[in-house]
């Protein structure tokens, strides 16, 4: 029976990890602002080609 | 750039700033991305913001190398608009990383201070059509609470414990308890403990707090029994572990905490585009103009003193009581009276704050500083101190005085019961009876029927400040209605053309014709003498309509609305400020504007008249330096109104107020009815001491009106409507945020929140069906963690499906609105043809 312990101790385990990650999350601001990101993902990145020839030159 | 239209130099040079940049991707995110260029910004006018002073307050963090700077952007209204502004590194080397965030249309930009002044980053930005709003309100905006963190973490962790618990409890729900013996009974519990505590601790300390405060201001609100049996569970729970009797109630306790939370977050939601709280302050600007020896200087507002001399151009805001000393002075009051007709002043003139110059610059000296000018006056009234947020006589909390007493008592007697049968047996009763009767589900019905229905309504553009507002709407018996602007508006309706043959005939007919545009698009204007509505020639009227799209004055827009159709190109454009705007189409030119400026150009003997009208707005028009007529504008009644007023008439007491003077005031006699209070020609304070009035006689007030100058009688009703006829865009200080085309529905949400406070009441009934059970079964001394484990998160949950499911049902009966309000869809279905066609588009 002694296994349950260690299974116990183990899924605690995990879900500290899972709540330290949440704390992170929500104290580096992500919950901030649910909607801009909702947004910025429809964006996509510069076209490769588009952004070559059209970069200001430096 | 060839084959593509352009509305203006400045959307062209938009262009062509961003292909330079490799930015060109901004026009393949939307069909017709950007913004409406409203004139070319100058640099000179953002000087101001290099003032010390001005910059320390708007920057959020500066050191030598960089700063970050939050500014307002309400130009923000796309995905292409939050890309292009994440991607404003790519335009200036001195520009770091920008974040947009959508819903409060700010963008946080990080900038190299010698590389770019903020004055040039605010150029840069208004260069591209995101022109920042400054105004004197937001420099004094406190940061935003960590409140919303706070609640996340609570909640997740009260989450987490309560999963946990009740996955190690699950053993002795299925009573395995005997197979796995003592030992993992301990355990469990001891564990059960050890998560729970700082659940307790962290997640339920508001609870703690507010019960303190109650009890310390000897009120029985709900918080004092739910903190009661809170303490009472995690007592015996930590009673039965030592003693080991059994694995305690910690799942209970951390599921209730849990439940309580997300029933609190429900309730708080905001709406981070809209400000209910708005004062003058909001749109009064940064800094003016002043006068001096050598000059001019910007200096900010809180730096002006009484006899500065500030000079005002064209469609900036007078920010103190002054008197006018040098120019042509056009105000426009419309922010302070709704008045929407710029007024002429002579020199010498009093000016008053608020008050918006039209046409060339003046020159004013001020009277009185900004906080004692008349505007502000206002705002220094106690309604705007008197906390109207106090929950202290809600339905809840009504209730919760009886339910603590009762509960007490229960435990009291239970226990009382027990001393003389079994006296062993009269704590366990005591504690049973405070850990079932935790008002779980009582403190739950509230907050998520008023949340639900404060969702519902939004999605019919009919926002809450929160959700205790619905509670109030409930008890409204008066009902207080603003004239101009709420119940009529200006829009195409009431326009019409008048052509140079009925205006040469007669000009006595006039007054007659205007009177009765005001009784609404259903009835036709009847009597009415010389002055009959004219046809234009559909090519002139073609003609009118493009070169009225190309300015943004509400006049020339509501005749673009008018007339509708195609737009044509037009070659040298010309607005002169106060005066109209000009511009040469198919080889003719064409002239709209005031009267006394088309004269100018007119030849022959049929003139316009140099007094333009006093009530309502004229716009004449002249093709090919001939007068052809002029199109009068006049306010017309919202459409179906009438039959709101007549709806509201049958539960409420009714009354009128407006600023305008007594014209139209047979009409709204006909509507409202005989005892229906009609009052005109009133001050903004009139309207706040009418409403007081009313208060004192024992009338619950809900004020439905749109300008700053019903903004002390929203204020001091007990729920104030504010009808905006866009959303996001400015509106005094309410409870309620109406998007103009719901005013119909009023009715209907007044109704809509009776039936939520029954739900609410019918929530308590079942609540308190719950606890009689449980009492009972606790009072017995029957109680065990299995029962808690059932019961207590049953009845909770019975209550959230029957408030939400009740709510929804219920408003099903609101008609479906426009649609949500935040997202890319909604604002883009907002912008009319009009506005779309004048865009540049790419086609690739």
């Amino acid at each position: 029976m002694n296994v349950i312990i260690i299974l116990i101790l183990a899924s605690l385990g995990v879900a500290l990890l899972f709540l330290a990650g949440f704390i992170w999350a929500v104290r580096s601001g992500q919950y901030e602002d649910t909607v801009t990101p909702s947004i910025r993902v429809l964006a996509e990145d510069a076209k490769p080609n588009n952004s070559e020839t059209n970069t200001k030159p430096k | 750039m060839a084959g593509k239209p352009f509305c203006c130099l400045g959307c062209q040079t938009v262009f062509s700033l961003l292909q330079e940049n490799g930015l060109g991707q901004f026009y393949d995110l939307n069909v017709a991305p950007g913004t409406r260029m409203t004139g070319a910004a100058t640099a000179a006018k953002w000087v101001f913001l290099d003032d010390p002073a001005v910059r320390a307050q708007l920057l959020d963090f500066a050191d030598d190398r960089q700063a970050r700077v939050t500014l307002q952007l309400p130009a923000i209204h796309c995905v292409a608009c939050v890309w292009l502004l994440e991607n404003l590194f790519r335009l200036h080397p001195g520009v770091g990383q920008s974040l947009v965030n959508f819903s409060r249309r700010e963008a946080a930009i990080t900038f190299a201070p010698d590389q770019i002044k903020l004055s040039e980053l605010a150029a840069l930005l208004a260069a591209i059509g995101y022109e920042p709003q400054f105004t004197l309100g937001a420099t004094e905006k406190v940061q935003p609470s960590p409140l919303g963190k706070r609640m996340w973490l609570q909640i997740g962790l009260a989450g987490f414990a309560f999963g946990n618990i009740m996955i190690m409890s699950l053993p002795f729900y299925l009573g395995l308890d005997s197979f796995n013996g003592p030992w993992f009974k301990s355990l469990a519990g001891w564990l059960g403990l050890a998560l729970a505590l700082p659940v307790v601790m962290y997640s339920a300390a508001d609870f703690w707090r507010a019960a303190w405060v109650s009890v310390r201001q000897r009120v029985l609100t709900l918080e004092v029994p739910i903190a009661l049996g809170l303490a009472a569970i995690y007592a015996a729970s930590v009673f039965e572990v030592w003693s080991q009797h059994g694995p305690g109630y910690c799942d209970t306790l951390c599921a209730l905490i849990f439940f309580l939370l997300c029933g609190r977050g429900f309730q708080r939601k905001t709406y981070d585009r809209l400000a209910f709280d708005r004062d003058y302050k909001e749109f009064f600007p940064l800094a003016v103009m002043r006068k001096t020896a050598a000059g001019e200087e910007s200096v900010a507002i809180s730096r002006i003193n009484t006899g500065d001399c500030l000079r005002l151009r064209h469609g900036e805001l007078l920010p103190a009581d002054a008197r006018l000393i040098g120019g042509t002075a056009c105000i426009d009051y419309s922010f302070v009276t709704g008045e929407s007709e710029p007024v002429k002043c002579p020199i010498g003139e009093r000016l008053y704050a608020g008050g918006r110059q039209v046409g060339g610059v003046i020159e004013v000296e001020t009277l009185k500083p900004v906080a004692q000018s008349y505007l502000a006056t206002l705002w220094n009234h106690e309604a705007f101190r008197k906390p109207r947020d106090h929950e202290l006589g809600s339905l809840t909390n009504r209730y919760s005085r009886y339910f603590t007493k009762l509960v007490v008592g229960v435990a009291l007697g239970a226990a009382g019961f027990w001393w003389f049968r079994q006296p062993d047996m009269a704590m366990k009763a005591f504690i049973s009876v405070l850990i079932i009767a935790c008002p779980c589900a009582l403190a739950l019905a509230a907050p998520l029927t008023h949340g639900t229905a404060q969702r519902l309504l939004a999605r019919r553009n009919i926002f809450l400040k929160n959700a205790l507002v619905v509670e109030r709407l409930a008890k409204v018996d008066t009902v207080v209605l603003d004239k101009t602007g709420t119940l009529t508006c200006a829009d195409a309706r009431g326009v019409e053309f008048i052509p140079v043959t009925h205006l040469v005939t007669d000009s006595a007919g006039r007054a007659s014709a205007r009177a009765d545009i005001l009784a609404g698009p259903d009835k036709p204007p009847t009597a009415r003498a010389d002055a009959r509505p004219g046809q234009l020639p559909p090519a002139e009227a073609r003609w009118i309509y493009s070169l009225a799209c190309s300015s943004t004055h509400p006049n020339s827009l509501r005749v673009a609305k008018f007339l509708g159709g195609e737009p044509l190109p037009v070659n040298g454009f010309k607005e002169t400020p106060g005066m109209g705007i000009e511009g040469e189409i198919e080889g003719h030119l064409l002239r709209l504007g005031s009267g006394s400026w088309i004269t100018t150009a007119v030849r022959g003997d049929a003139c316009p008249p140099n007094n333009s009208s006093n009530s309502g707005s004229t716009v004449a028009v002249a093709i090919d330096g001939a007068w052809r007529g002029e199109f009068r504008l006049e306010n017309s009644l919202r459409p179906e109104v009438e039959q709101l007023i007549t709806q509201l008439g049958n539960r409420f007491a009714l009354a009128l107020l407006s600023g305008d003077n007594e014209r139209a005031a047979a009409l709204f006699r006909k509507m409202f009815g005989d005892h229906a209070i009609l009052k005109f020609n009133q001050s903004p304070a009139d309207k706040l001491n009418f409403i007081r009035d009313l208060q004192q006689r024992g009338r619950r007030v809900m004020m439905v009106g749109d300008g700053l100058n019903d903004a002390g009688a929203l204020k001091q009703a007990e729920v104030g409507v504010a009808v905006v006829e866009q959303i996001g865009a400015f509106s005094p200080a309410s409870d309620v945020i109406l998007d103009a085309a719901e005013l119909p529905q009023l009715a209907r949400v007044l109704q809509f929140s009776r039936q939520a406070a029954r739900i609410v009441r019918l929530g308590f009934v079942i609540s308190a069906a719950y606890n009689l059970v449980g009492v009972s079964i606790a009072a017995a001394g029957w109680l065990s963690p299995i029962v808690c484990a059932i019961l207590m998160p049953l009845s909770s949950a019975t209550v959230v499906a029957f408030t939400c499911g009740a709510t929804v049902w219920l408003g099903r009966g609101l008609k479906a609105g426009r649609g949500l309000v935040d997202g890319t869809q909604r604002r883009r279905r907002q912008l009319s043809a009009l506005e779309l066609q004048a865009l540049p588009k790419e086609v690739a």
